[in-house]
C-alpha cells in the first residue's frame, strides 16, 4: 500500500484558529504520510506539526467556498482548521481521516522515525528481562527464572522469561497455564524485601461450571506461598456475582477446598466499555461551555471517573497493606490478567517499593507491569475519548492508572523523582507516538513486528538531559518509607493539568513550575557542594 | 472562673473520627479561657488546646457502656469527640462549656485577659501598622476629585461608618446628610477603591430607601458626583448584589433598589449573591457532608452540590471579576450595595480590588484590604461570628466565604500572591477567636467606646511578626501574575472552583497532602540565603 494514494489533496492555505492562550496560525497546510504540517513562513516558531496518529475524530464543516476541520485529538487538544477550498476542506479530511486510522503496525509512524540524537536499538539494555529477577536473587533463594515460554508457546501475552518458585518445574507451569485464561499462570511480581511477602498475578482459573481443578496450578500457588510466609490473599478484580458468570463460560476463581492458606477478596474494579464510558463524559462534561457550577459536580460524579480512581486506591492500599502490615502474599487478577490486575499490582509497588518512585524505576515498573506484562496497548489505546462508533476494545485503563499515580504524587508531593510532565507524556505517547515502545499488544507480537530492532525507545528520548526540567520533579527527596495515600473524596481532585490541559489557560501553572526550578536551581548554584 | 463547675476529668477518651486508630486516653480540663485535652502518653502527653469562644456547638449524646459521649464542634471546623466515664463528670462538662462558650459581656473575651509579654509601646505600635489613610494615599487620594470628608466626625450621619470617609469633592455635606437619609441604616455612598490608571472609582452604600416611588434628590446628586469624578467615562454602574426577587420584595417595605429612570446616566445591574440565611445554612449543609464516615464519591459530590456553597463562591466571584472589569477595562466607575451594604458588599468590594491591585496581593496589603472593606466599613463581626451570646440568625459566614475565594484565585494563579494558605487559615481562625481584638464589635463606633486599641492587641502585629510562616515561596513580584489585573478565565470554568479540604477538613491530617510545598521550599529559599551570605562574607574576607 502507498500512502499517496490517501493522500487526495497535499496541500491548501489554512488558519489554525487559536486556543486558550494562543495567537491563530496562517499559513500552508501540508499533508504528508504521517504529520499534519501547518506553517506560517520559513521555520515560524509557531508552526504546527502534529502526528496524525494522533487525531481521534475529524469533523467537517462547510461555508460557501471554504470549509473548517475540527481535530479532536487523542491528546484531547482539540483544534480548529479554516481551509480555503470546499474541494480541498473535503479532500484534507478525508486523507486525515484515513491516514490516521491505519491499522498496520509495521508501516506506523515509529518504523521511519530516525531522531539524531538517538541510535537504534540503544534501549535494549536499559530494562533487560532479567534485571528483575536478579533483584529478587538478591534477597531470596526461593525463586527461580524459566524460560518455560521462550517461544511463546505456553503464553502469548507473557514475555520469554517468568519468575516462579524455585521448586517447580516448567512442565508444572506448563500445565498450569493450561488451566489459566490465555495461559497467564501465577508469576511473580514484586518481592517485599522487608518481611519477604510476595504478590503474584495471573488470569482467572478455567475452573467452568463443574468446578474443575487443577494439580499442578494448586502446587505452583502452594509453592509460592511456602515461600512468601505461609498465608495468602487472592485479590480478584471481579465481584462475586461476576465470577459467577464468568463460571458459566468456563472461567472462575480459586476454590477455598483446592488453595489451603489462600482467602479469597472480591474488589470489583470497572473495566472496558464502562470505563471507556466513563473516560468519554468527562471529557464531555470538561468541554461542556454550558454547563453551570449548579449542575457541575453531579456532572463530575455521573462521569464516575473519580469513583473509579477511589475504587483503584484502595484496592492497592488494601493490597500494600496486606504485604506490609499483616505478612500476606497476593495473588491479583481478574478475568484476563491484562488491565485491572496490572494496574492493581503497579500501584501496590509504587505504593511500598521506594525504587519504583525514581525515574528510571518508574520506567522499569511501565516496562514490566505494563508492557512485558502484555497490557494490550495497541488494542486499548486505538481511540481516546473523541472517537465516534462503538469502542471495540478501547479503555483507558493505562490513563486510569496514570491518575493514579497523580493522585499519590498530590498527596506526596516530595517522594516521586518525575512529575507531572513525565504523567503527561506517558499518556501522549500511549495514544500516539513516535517511538516503538507502546506499540503491539505483547512481547509476541513486537518480537514479530520487530520493534526492538526498527524502532526507537520513548526511554531513551525521555532520559535525555534536555528533558529532565519538563519531567523531573524538583523537589524529590527520597522517601523510603510506603506511601499511604488518602482515599478519603476530599483528598482526591479531578486531574486538571490532563483533562482540563486544553480548555483553561496554560500560563499559571507553567510560571509556578518554573518557579520551583528557580528556587531549586539557585540554591544548587550557590551549593556547589 | 464561677462557670467551671469541674476544672479537671480523668481517663477521658479522645475519638479519632476518620481513622480506625485507638483513641487516645487523657485528661481533660476546663480553664476561664480554654478547654484542654491532655493524653496521658508520658513522653509526648500531646496536648488539644480549644478556646472557648471557637466552640460552636456542644452535644452531649447518649451515655453507652463505655461512657457518656460529647461532640464539641468549633467555628474553625475542628471536632472534637470525647467520652468522658462518668455521667454526671459529662454533665458538670457539659453545663460548664454551654456557659463558657456563650460569653455575654466583652470582657469575658480572651482577648482582654491575653498577654504576648509586649510592652505598652509596641502594643501601641501594632495598632499602628495598617494605617488606611496612607492606604488612600497610596491610591492616589485625596486628588482633585476626591477628598476625605469631616461629614461623620463624631459618627453623626452613620454610626456604623468609619469618622474617615472618601467622598466627590463635588459632594457637599447637605447631598451627604441628603443622600444618608434615602439610604438603609444611612450607608451613604463613600469610596472603596480608587483606580488611578483609569480614574474608575468603586464606592460603596447600603439600598436606596426607594420604595415604589420615592426619590431623592440628593442621593441622585450624590450618584452624578461620583460620576463625574471620573470625567473619562459618561455613565456609571449601579450594581445590587442580591437576586433581582429579594431587591423586589424589600420594595414593599419601602427599600428597594434605583430606578435607572431617576438617576442620570447609571447602568443597573441585579448579581444574584444569596443572603446570610441562605449562606448560613449552605455551611451546614457542606460540612455534614464534611462530617460523614466514609462517604462514596458520590455521597461526597452529591452532598457538596446540594449544599450550594461552590456556587455561591463562584457567584460572589464572578461579581468580583464583573467590577474589576468594568474599572480596569471599560475605566467606569460602580456604586456597589446589597441589603444593608455591609455583607455582600464587603465581599465583592474586596474580591474586585483584590483582582484589580496586585498590592493586596500581598501580605501586608491582605491585612489593609480586610481593615479597608470589612473593619472600618462596619462589618458586623460581633453578630455574624457570634462572639458574645446573640441571635443565632445573626450568624453567617460572609468573611469565611471571602477568604475562600482568594484561596480559589491562589489556586488559579500560584505565583500571584505573597501570601500562603496557612495565613488564610490562621485568619479564619482569629476571626471567631477573640484571642485579638482587631476583629472586636460591630463598628469603629464600638471599638472606639470600648477602648480596644488601649485593652488589646492587634492581630495584624501578631501576623506580621510572624510573617516568614506566611509566604508564598512561589510568589514573584515581577511575575506576570503578580503585576496588573488578575483575569480569571469565565465560563467553561467550573472545574476551577475545587473544595477547600485544607480549611474544612483541615484538622483531619489523614485527608491533607502529607508533605508541604510550601514549607520544604521555603527551607530551600533560606538555605539558599545563608549560602550566598557566607559566600559574600568570604569574598570580603579574600578583598581584604
Amino acid at each position: 500500500m502507498e500512502f499517496s494514494e490517501l493522500i487526495r489533496t497535499g496541500r491548501a492555505e489554512a488558519l489554525l484558529l487559536p486556543g486558550p492562550g494562543q495567537s491563530p496560525v496562517r499559513g500552508t497546510l501540508c499533508i504528508t504520510s504521517h504529520h499534519l504540517l501547518l506553517s506560517a513562513g520559513h521555520g515560524s516558531p509557531s508552526d504546527l506539526w502534529l502526528l496524525l496518529r494522533n487525531v481521534d475524530a475529524v469533523e467537517k464543516r462547510a461555508a460557501g467556498n471554504s470549509g473548517t476541520i475540527t481535530l479532536k485529538c487523542k491528546d484531547l487538544n482539540v483544534l480548529q482548521l479554516e481551509i480555503e477550498g470546499l474541494e480541498e476542506t473535503l479532500d484534507i479530511a478525508g486523507s486525515i481521516e484515513a491516514l490516521s486510522s491505519l491499522e498496520s503496525v509495521t508501516t506506523s509512524y515509529p518504523f521511519f522515525y530516525r531522531p539524531q540524537s538517538l541510535k537504534l536499538g540503544d534501549a535494549e539494555d536499559l530494562h533487560p528481562p532479567d534485571h528483575f529477577y536478579q533483584q529478587v536473587a538478591l534477597e531470596t533463594n526461593g525463586w527461580r527464572l524459566s524460560t518455560v515460554n521462550r517461544d511463546f508457546y505456553v503464553c502469548a501475552s507473557y514475555p520469554t522469561a517468568l519468575v516462579v518458585p524455585r521448586g517447580i518445574g516448567d512442565e508444572v507451569l506448563a500445565r498450569s497455564a493450561r488451566f489459566r485464561q490465555g495461559g497467564r499462570f501465577p508469576v511473580l511480581c514484586y518481592y517485599h524485601s522487608i518481611n519477604g511477602t510476595v504478590m503474584l498475578r495471573s488470569s482467572q482459573p478455567l475452573q467452568g461450571a463443574n468446578r474443575r481443578r487443577c494439580a499442578e496450578d494448586e502446587e505452583l500457588l502452594k509453592a509460592a506461598l511456602a515461600q512468601g510466609g505461609g498465608r495468602g490473599l487472592v485479590l480478584d478484580t471481579r465481584s462475586a456475582q461476576a465470577v459467577k458468570q464468568a463460571r458459566i463460560t468456563g472461567g472462575g476463581t480459586e476454590a477455598k477446598a483446592a488453595y489451603p492458606g489462600w482467602k479469597r477478596l472480591h474488589r470489583p474494579l470497572e473495566r472496558g466499555r464502562p470505563l471507556q464510558d466513563s473516560f468519554v463524559r468527562l471529557v464531555e462534561a470538561c468541554t461542556d461551555p454550558s454547563l453551570s457550577m449548579d449542575r457541575w459536580l453531579s456532572r463530575l460524579d455521573g462521569c464516575r471517573w473519580l469513583t473509579h480512581v477511589k475504587e483503584a486506591l484502595t484496592t492497592a492500599c488494601l493490597a500494600a497493606q496486606g504485604m506490609d502490615r499483616e505478612g500476606v502474599c497476593i495473588l491479583v487478577h481478574g478475568a484476563e490478567g491484562t488491565d485491572a490486575t496490572l494496574l492493581v499490582t503497579s500501584l501496590t509497588q509504587l505504593i511500598l517499593d521506594p525504587k519504583c518512585r525514581t525515574l528510571r524505576g518508574f520506567q522499569s515498573l511501565l516496562e514490566r507491569e505494563w508492557i512485558q506484562a502484555g497490557h494490550p496497548f495497541q488494542q486499548r489505546c486505538a481511540h481516546s475519548a473523541y472517537a465516534q462508533g462503538r469502542p471495540k476494545h478501547e479503555a483507558p485503563i493505562f490513563l486510569l492508572f496514570l491518575d493514579c499515580v497523580w493522585q499519590l504524587s498530590r498527596q506526596f508531593p516530595l517522594s516521586l523523582e518525575f512529575g507531572e510532565g513525565m504523567l503527561l507524556a506517558l499518556f501522549e505517547h500511549a495514544y500516539a507516538s513516535p517511538f516503538g515502545t507502546f506499540l503491539c499488544n505483547s512481547e509476541k507480537e513486537r518480537y514479530l513486528c520487530e520493534v526492538k530492532t526498527k524502532t526507537h525507545s520513548l526511554w531513551s528520548s525521555l532520559n535525555q538531559s534536555k528533558e529532565r526540567k519538563r519531567l523531573c520533579n524538583p523537589i524529590y527527596s527520597p522517601n523510603p518509607l510506603a506511601l499511604w495515600p488518602s482515599v478519603e473524596p476530599q483528598s482526591l481532585q479531578l486531574w486538571a493539568g490532563l483533562f482540563l490541559r486544553w480548555t483553561r489557560p496554560p500560563e499559571p501553572a507553567q510560571e509556578a513550575w518554573e518557579q520551583l526550578w528557580k528556587i531549586v536551581t539557585e540554591k544548587e548554584v550557590a551549593d556547589p557542594l | 472562673m464561677e462557670h467551671i463547675r469541674t476544672p479537671k476529668v480523668e481517663n477521658v477518651r479522645l475519638m479519632d473520627r476518620t481513622s480506625s486508630k485507638k483513641p487516645a486516653l487523657g485528661t481533660l480540663y476546663l480553664t476561664a479561657s480554654h478547654v484542654i485535652f491532655v493524653e496521658n502518653v508520658p513522653e509526648t502527653r500531646k496536648e488539644t488546646w480549644i478556646l472557648h469562644s471557637e466552640i460552636s456547638s456542644i452535644e452531649k449524646q447518649a451515655t453507652t457502656a463505655g461512657g457518656c459521649p460529647l461532640l464539641i464542634r468549633c467555628k474553625n471546623f475542628q471536632v472534637l469527640r470525647l467520652v468522658v466515664p462518668q455521667e454526671r463528670d459529662c454533665q458538670d462538662v457539659y453545663i460548664s462549656l454551654l456557659r463558657l462558650a456563650r460569653p455575654v459581656k466583652y470582657e469575658e473575651l480572651f482577648c482582654f485577659s491575653f498577654n504576648p509579654k509586649l510592652d505598652k509601646e509596641e502594643r501601641e505600635q501594632g495598632w499602628t501598622l495598617v494605617d488606611l489613610r496612607e492606604e488612600y494615599k497610596r491610591m492616589g487620594v485625596p486628588n482633585s476629585y476626591w477628598h476625605l470628608s469631616d461629614v461623620n466626625r463624631d459618627y453623626r450621619v452613620c454610626d456604623s461608618y468609619p469618622t474617615d470617609v472618601y467622598v466627590p469633592r463635588s459632594a457637599t455635606a447637605h447631598i451627604i446628610m441628603g443622600s444618608s437619609k434615602f439610604r438603609s441604616r444611612r450607608r451613604f455612598p463613600a469610596l472603596s477603591y480608587y483606580c488611578k490608571d483609569t480614574n474608575a472609582s468603586i464606592c460603596r452604600s447600603s439600598q436606596p430607601l426607594s420604595g415604589f416611588s420615592a426619590r431623592c434628590l440628593e442621593d441622585e446628586q450624590m450618584l452624578q458626583a461620583i460620576r463625574r469624578a471620573n470625567p473619562g467615562s459618561d455613565f456609571m454602574y449601579v450594581v445590587d448584589t442580591r437576586p433581582k426577587l429579594n431587591a423586589m420584595a424589600n420594595r414593599a417595605a419601602g427599600k428597594g433598589y434605583e430606578n435607572e429612570d431617576n438617576y442620570a446616566n447609571i447602568k443597573f445591574q441585579f448579581i444574584g449573591i444569596e443572603n446570610i440565611h441562605v449562606m448560613r445554612s449552605s455551611l451546614q449543609k457542606m460540612l455534614e457532608v464534611c462530617e460523614l464516615r466514609s462517604p462514596s464519591m458520590s455521597d461526597f459530590l452529591w452532598g457538596l452540590e446540594n449544599s450550594g456553597w461552590l456556587k455561591h463562591i463562584k457567584a460572589i466571584l464572578d461579581a468580583g471579576v464583573f467590577i474589576a472589569k468594568a474599572v480596569a477595562e471599560e475605566g467606569t466607575s460602580i456604586l456597589v450595595h446589597c441589603s444593608d451594604g455591609w455583607d455582600r458588599t464587603a465581599q465583592v468590594c474586596s474580591v474586585a480590588s483584590l483582582l484589580l491591585d496586585p498590592y493586596y496581593r500581598t501580605l501586608k496589603g491582605f491585612m489593609v484590604l480586610i481593615e479597608k472593606d470589612w473593619i472600618s466599613f462596619g462589618h458586623k463581626f460581633h453578630h455574624r461570628y457570634g462572639h458574645l451570646d446573640g441571635d443565632p440568625k445573626e450568624i453567617s459566614p460572609v468573611i469565611d466565604q471571602f477568604l475562600e475565594c482568594v484561596w480559589q484565585l491562589t489556586e488559579q494563579f500560584p505565583c500571584a500572591f505573597e501570601f500562603n494558605e496557612r495565613f488564610l487559615v490562621h485568619m479564619q481562625h482569629h476571626i471567631y477567636s477573640c484571642q485579638f481584638g482587631t476583629f472586636l464589635c460591630n463598628n469603629q463606633k464600638e471599638r472606639r467606646e470600648l477602648r480596644i486599641q488601649e485593652r488589646t492587641h492587634s492581630l495584624w502585629a501578631h501576623l506580621w511578626k510572624n510573617r516568614a510562616d506566611y509566604l508564598n515561596p512561589l510568589f514573584r513580584a515581577d511575575h506576570s501574575q503578580a503585576r496588573g489585573t488578575l483575569r480569571p478565565p469565565t465560563s467553561p470554568c467550573n472545574f476551577m472552583y475545587k473544595f477547600w479540604s485544607g480549611m474544612y477538613n483541615r484538622f483531619e491530617r489523614g485527608m491533607q497532602p502529607r508533605q508541604s510545598v510550601t514549607d520544604y521550599l521555603m527551607a530551600v529559599k533560606e538555605e539558599t540565603q545563608q549560602l550566598e551570605e557566607e559566600l559574600q562574607v568570604l569574598e570580603e574576607t579574600c578583598a581584604v
